[in-house]
């Protein structure tokens, strides 16, 4: 069976069960910001939160997930001010942006855990691939956001506020295509 | 050209628009075109009633920052604050934009004067419009923070309130526009964030492979693994038997690899189902061509050739016979690199709509009118019949200069009129259909007289080409240093021939030159007992100027000894003999598009596995760093890349003319416990701006191999760097 809850909601795909998460999540759920890379589960761009695990979607089939509780980066938080989310918008972390929700999401997944990580645990947590280079800002960023969780840090950095209005209107097909829902942030477990 | 030449009706027109802003479409001059016509940036402002100032981006962001950067150069001249302004991605068109490429580190040198025009044009108008409403001359006025001053009454107006009066006036001369003295930039050299930065944590839909059209299909494209072969036959009916499947259909290539090779397209509603499909798919191809091509054959020609006479020519000064013939000592080494791939994280996709004779199509590419012209011709279709829309670029590095996913795109989407249709390769289509940086070999010979100065310097260099001519990228510019440094140079090619396609990764040319001529020139120097530095200064103490060829910049000595003391200092060169044993710091210098850098970089060794510790950059792009977090960001980025392309294990190679590699377990990337401290640094000269997406790659491989010299003795000559080689 295809059944389990993503973002909150509980949904069932109409889609062969062998089919990776990733997939359905892109395809059927227009959830594009889980990213695909590789495939094979070497870069990371995929990485969702699933039962609080960091979890390559394009790894896992939507069979094997049955039951389970999947959260995307869409979900993370309903306005991107998640802790991770403020500390890379702070840190201006991003070059092309592409592994950024992977990135993400394995952090968050590594705060729950630890919100004072050292740089073994988030080398350990965040093998996730850039391919452009935004390494010398990442642990920096990652520790920002483990002091916002602590309230050391007002998530406001170099660049300003870490959650400025985006300014921008990207051609965003989910206009057309609606995406599921983005509820409130689920609750700590 | 001067300015004025333009007609000033083509420079700016004003209008207002509906809800009472205004809107600049701005026509600056740029260099002329071949047949002496100017070409025209277009900008846009759109001045909205409540003030605030959305700019349009013309160029292609793939990261580089140029979405921001050529944007934040409009909003220094209008003189309007970064929190006023919102951006707005316009698309592809040369006609409207001029040039929107983003290659060759080529974006800021080309639009730092228009740019800041088009901007400093609105500028003027706003102000003339004030000007005419207060009755007093338009130069006695001031502008900041999107308002119109007079300072002798302190009266002041927002541009909003003077759009119905700006629209009205006759457009500036360009010739007359003053730009800002540098002293009062307020918005350039300030370190702005990204301005997709708020989307991307977000993870909104802002790269192609994310763009989604109601009713779209996704699909996937089968080609000969061998490059170049045709299609014979397939099992197209037993494929379209699979459940899911909406079509499956064949395109015909050019036999080219821009415009794309003959392949199988499968289509479904989820690329997954489609692509799951090609393990049904059997594919009989004509490939007896092309399947005598492999990396180990190359490797046998190029020492044969290494042997023999080269094929060209590429720069032959002085009497290059007597001064080896009377050298006090000849030193002589072999390199050699791999082909590598571009392995960009998105991989290669395009959307693409074929309706009423039309097609429009949403694409990452680095290079849309090159794509305009190869859909042209693959369609048949006239270009103002194919509209090109910008995505964000998950990573370009080069590969997005080619079209070919576009071209194929394309192919699909005009037999499914009315489908729209999204082509996505897979991680092993990516890396096995990349255009290659080309493998090359390289003979050196250098020639001291008794007082170890450098007298006489020789590369055959054995790469790839067809008829007497290097493939694309394999390419030795008769003013690659030391020539012109030096009395005595041959510089010459020899060519393989090669059926892999080959093109423009990151620093082209000079990511595999920098690290031959700088790691040889390091054991030069070795050879007449002294440091790479010390040998580098010497040369370049013996003229201004380097000519780079027509239409380039010429080199520039005293830009390059800058950095070149600058990175000494702050990589404590002086000191590197202190540092303990299996520890050393290595020196490269390398100038490429227009940038000179000069990196010291420290490694320590154990067990064969170098980690490099710290790198030190010193970089002259100019006079401005436009924005310096973004411009750091672009040469850590850097120094990573190279870094990979050295140590990570990349090589690309071949059998029987088909990829062996297929993702990143066989070509491996950079991780986070890679990461080296870097340090960076400009040197402010007075010069233009020019980029920085390449430049400070290509010295810091050779500066990585160098310091593996000082550490363990031993030289590297090919890349990438194995622990057989440090054993």
């Amino acid at each position: 069976m295809t059944r389990f809850t993503v973002n909150d909601r509980p949904v069932q795909y109409r889609m062969d069960p062998d089919t990776p998460l990733l997939w359905a999540l892109r395809d059927a759920s227009n959830l594009t910001g889980t990213k695909y890379g590789c495939g094979t589960g070497d870069c990371g761009a995929c990485t969702v939160d699933i039962d609080g695990e960091a979890v390559r979607s394009c790894q896992v089939t939507i069979g094997k997930t049955e039951g389970r509780f999947v959260t995307t980066i869409e979900a993370l938080s309903p306005d991107r001010g998640h802790p991770v989310q403020q500390a890379f918008a702070a840190d201006n972390v991003s070059q092309c942006g592409y592994c950024i929700p992977g990135m993400i999401m394995a952090a968050s997944v590594l705060l729950r855990r630890t919100n004072d990580p050292s740089d073994a645990e988030i080398d350990a947590a965040i093998t996730n691939i850039c391919r452009c280079g935004i390494y010398p800002r990442l642990r920096g960023a990652i520790r920002r956001a483990g002091r916002i969780m602590r309230g050391e840090d007002t998530g406001v950095g170099e660049q300003g506020a870490a959650a400025p209005p985006p300014g921008i209107t990207p051609e965003d097909a989910a206009r057309t295509v609606p995406a599921l829902g983005r509820p409130a942030p689920q609750p700590k477990r | 050209m001067s300015a004025a030449n333009l007609s000033r009706r083509g420079f700016i027109t004003a209008s207002l628009i509906a809800g009472g802003g205004l809107l600049f479409d701005l026509a600056v001059p740029m260099a002329l075109a071949a047949d002496g016509s100017p070409v025209i940036l277009n900008a846009f402002i759109r001045i909205l009633p409540d003030n605030r100032v959305i700019i349009g981006a013309k160029n292609a962001e793939i990261g580089q920052g140029a979405k921001t950067m050529l944007p934040m150069l409009i909003a220094e001249e209008l003189d309007v604050d970064w929190a006023q302004v919102s951006i707005e991605q316009t698309h592809a068109d040369a006609k409207i934009f001029g040039g929107q490429s983003a290659g060759g580190s080529r974006t800021t040198p080309r639009e730092w004067l228009p740019t800041r025009q088009a901007g400093a044009a609105a500028r003027a108008m706003l102000v003339a419009a004030a000007a005419a409403q207060w009755g007093v001359a338009a130069g006695t006025l001031t502008t900041a923070s999107g308002k119109v001053t007079d300072p002798k009454t302190g009266k002041s107006v927002p541009y909003a309130a003077l759009a119905v009066a700006a629209a009205k006036l006759s457009p500036p001369d360009p010739a007359t526009l003053t730009l800002k003295d540098p002293a009062s930039f307020r918005i350039i050299g300030q370190s702005i964030g990204g301005v997709d930065t708020p989307a991307i944590v977000a993870g909104k839909p802002l790269f192609g492979i994310d763009f989604k059209l109601p009713n779209m299909l996704y699909a996937v494209l089968e080609t000969c693994p061998a490059f170049g072969g045709t299609f014979k036959s397939a099992n197209l009916d037993a494929v379209r038997a699979l459940p899911g499947i909406a079509h499956v259909l064949t395109i015909k290539g050019d036999g080219t690899p821009e415009s794309g090779f003959d392949g199988v397209a499968i289509l479904a509603k989820s690329w997954w189902t489609a692509n799951l499909a090609r393990e049904t798919l059997k594919v009989a191809w004509d490939d007896s061509a092309v399947t005598n091509f492999s990396t180990q054959g190359y490797a046998a020609q190029a020492a044969t050739r290494a042997q023999g006479k080269a094929d060209a020519d590429i720069t032959r000064t002085g009497d290059i016979d007597a001064a080896f013939a009377s050298a006090g000592k000849v030193v002589t080494a072999d390199y050699s690199y791999p082909f590598l791939a571009h392995a960009t994280l998105e991989p290669q996709n395009c959307t693409a709509l074929f309706k009423d004779g039309a097609i429009e199509i949403w694409a990452p590419t680095q290079n849309p009118e090159s794509g305009r012209a190869l859909v042209a011709k693959a369609l048949n279709l006239p270009p103002e019949k194919i509209r090109i829309n910008f995505t964000r670029i998950g990573g370009g590095f080069g590969r997005r200069l080619m079209n070919d996913y576009m071209v194929q795109a394309a192919l699909v989407a005009a037999q499914v009129p009315g489908v729209p249709v999204k082509l996505l390769f897979t991680r092993a289509d990516d890396m096995r259909r990349d255009f290659y940086r080309p493998a090359g070999w390289h003979g050196f010979r250098a020639a001291l007289d008794k007082s170890g100065a450098l007298t006489a310097f020789h590369d055959h260099f054995i790469t790839f080409g067809k008829d007497g001519k290097p493939v694309r990228s394999a390419e030795l510019s008769p003013g690659e240093l030391p020539a012109g440094l030096l009395d005595n140079v041959l510089l010459e090619q020899s060519f393989l021939a090669t059926n892999m396609p080959t093109g423009w990764l990151r620093a082209p040319g000079s990511n595999a030159l920098a690290f031959v001529y700088q790691a040889f020139l390091d054991e030069v120097a070795a050879a007449a007992g002294k440091d790479l530095p010390t040998l580098m200064l010497e040369l370049l103490s013996k003229t201004a100027q380097v000519s780079q060829g027509a239409n380039r910049p010429p080199f520039v000595t005293a830009r390059a000894k800058g950095v070149i003391e600058k990175a000494l200092a702050m990589g404590g060169w002086a000191n590197r003999k202190a540092l303990p044993k299996g520890q050393g710091k290595g020196f490269a210098f390398y100038y490429s598009h227009a940038g000179y850098f000069a990196e010291v970089l420290e490694v320590a060794v154990a067990d064969g596995v170098p980690k490099v510790k710290t790198v030190w950059v010193a970089g002259d792009v100019g006079s401005h760093i436009i924005n310096p977090i973004n411009a750091l960001h672009q040469v850590q980025g850097s120094v990573i890349e190279g870094l990979g392309q050295a140590l990570a294990g990349q090589v690309i190679t071949q059998v029987a003319g088909a990829i062996e590699q297929a993702n990143f377990d066989t070509h491996p990337l950079q991780r986070i416990p890679d990461t080296p401290t870097i340090h960076v640094d400009f040197v402010k000269t007075d010069y233009s701006p020019t980029g920085l997406g390449e430049p400070a790659l290509p010295p810091v491989i050779p500066a990585l191999v160098n310091a593996i010299h000082a550490a363990t003795g031993k030289r590297i000559r090919s890349l990438p760097v194995t622990t057989e080689m440090l054993a």
